[in-house]
């Protein structure tokens, strides 16, 4: 699946995108994959209250399913308007 | 509804006007704009806005439909900019056409309030010192409590 990754969540990392390859049932378990990868992935992920994450485009919770999806992105809270 | 997300600067009065002229059965139109706003210290070089592109417009879409099945609504017309603006830019509007004020209003207000915290832009204001990317306040949060 496609991982998107903006603002400084995107920086922390040090890429806008990439295809995982993964079996993670839920985004927890996708964030704990990512986690143990490397240190950037480590400290992006350090505190999750400081993040939120859509998957399909759609807001959602890090226990919600990633079954049949095709994208998940993480980012801070928005700030537009 | 019209839902548009660009890069480029938009004319204010030439949008209302426009937006306002497609229906004569409407009594009232309300809208809010977003300026670029210089940091107290006054040292705001420049902001940007980083936007995904794709979930933007599809959660900009719901809140607007969300606001045209709570209120009395002709139309609602957002658009909101991305990339690179200078303070006193415009960085976005609403407007709500309405038969009475009363919806206009309170369907702007909502559309204010849902758009800050559930459409993906993200801000980042740059000053001689380095940049800095907007924190989130809790007040926009706790602000769809009343909805």
């Amino acid at each position: 699946m496609d991982v998107l990754y903006f603002a400084w969540v995107r920086e922390r990392i040090g890429l806008p995108k990439e295809t995982v390859q993964t079996q993670a049932a839920t985004v927890m378990d996708l964030v704990e994959e990512l986690r143990a990868r490397e240190e950037r992935y480590a400290a992006a992920f350090a505190d999750l209250t400081a993040l939120r994450v859509a998957v399909d485009q759609d807001l959602t919770d890090f226990d919600a399913p990633l079954k049949d999806a095709r994208e998940v992105a993480f980012f801070p809270p928005m700030t537009g308007g | 509804m019209i839902i548009r997300v660009q890069e480029a600067a938009f004319d204010l009065g030439e949008e209302a006007n426009r937006f306002a002229a497609q229906r004569s059965d409407m009594g009232a139109m309300v809208t809010f704009t977003g300026i670029v706003r210089d940091l107290a210290r006054g040292d705001l070089d420049r902001m940007v806005i980083e936007h995904y592109p794709g979930m933007t417009e599809r959660a900009l879409e719901k809140i607007a439909r969300e606001a045209q099945d709570r209120w009395s609504l002709g139309d609602v017309l957002v658009i909101h900019r991305y990339g690179d603006m200078a303070p006193g830019e415009q960085i976005m509007m609403v407007a709500t056409l309405s038969p009475h004020r009363k919806d206009a209003f309170e369907a702007a207000e909502f559309l204010m309030d849902y758009l800050k915290s559930r459409a993906p832009f993200w801000k980042k204001e740059f000053t001689s010192d380095g940049a800095d990317w907007v924190e989130s306040k809790s007040d926009d949060e706790d602000a769809l409590g009343r909805w």
